[in-house]
């Protein structure tokens, strides 16, 4: 039975992990395509950690995989939070309301 | 027959993990400025820790995860030394000096 749900937590996370790398190549703008990298990338990890975790059933390998999905989770807003005032000083123009009625992607523009 | 749907899942996630380091290296190549590329590599080291935690199911082998928990800290510093240095670059070709406080 572990097993099996090991299996299904792997198989959410690798969904996850793949919608996320889709949506840091289809969408507009850099401060949408965080969304995607930070909080659908690390929800993929973290359930295929947990399914790691759940495979093995071990104290020592449960405690790795806590810790590491501990530290991901700690460490992607912080990330996401530099690399987003960055780019906002380092003049990337967010993408707007209008920009999407012209149906404009941000590489056209800048 | 659950050892063999576990096999499938595997193999299954190794599959999407590939498509979307893929997927973050396409970005990582077009960019276009230097915040994306700091995004796409932020995404592929976090895909990176998944592909560790696969590795580690697939050949029973725990030692794996070591990699996945040092990696998830590296892969945070060098994301925030390199949005500091594109936030550090602007500010020096504005004002001509370092803002360093």
């Amino acid at each position: 039975m572990s097993l099996f749900i090991a299996a299904i937590l792997v198989l959410i996370g690798s969904a996850l992990t793949v919608l996320a790398g889709i949506g840091i190549m289809r969408l507009p703008d850099v401060f949408i395509r965080m969304h995607a990298a930070t909080k659908v990338g690390t929800l993929g990890s973290g359930m295929i950690m947990a399914g790691t975790a759940v495979f093995f059933g071990d104290n020592d390998v449960v405690i790795r995989c806590v810790l590491s999905v501990f530290f991901l989770l700690l460490t992607a807003p912080i990330g996401a939070h530099m690399i987003g005032r960055a780019a906002l000083r380092t003049g990337v123009k967010p993408w707007t309301a209008a920009d999407a009625k012209a149906g404009k992607q941000q590489e056209e523009s800048a | 027959m659950e050892s063999g749907f576990i096999l499938w899942s595997i193999n299954v996630g190794f599959g999407m993990v590939f498509l979307s380091v893929a997927l973050a290296l396409l970005r990582l190549a077009k960019g276009p400025p230097l915040p994306d590329r700091v995004v796409a590599l932020d995404m592929m080291t976090v895909a990176i820790v998944a592909f560790c935690g696969l590795a580690a199911v697939r050949s029973s082998e725990p030692a794996f995860l070591d990699v996945a928990l040092v990696l998830a800290l590296v892969g945070f510093l060098a994301t925030v030394a390199l949005a500091r240095f594109a936030e550090r670059r602007t500010i020096r070709q504005e004002t001509g000096k370092d803002d360093d406080e």
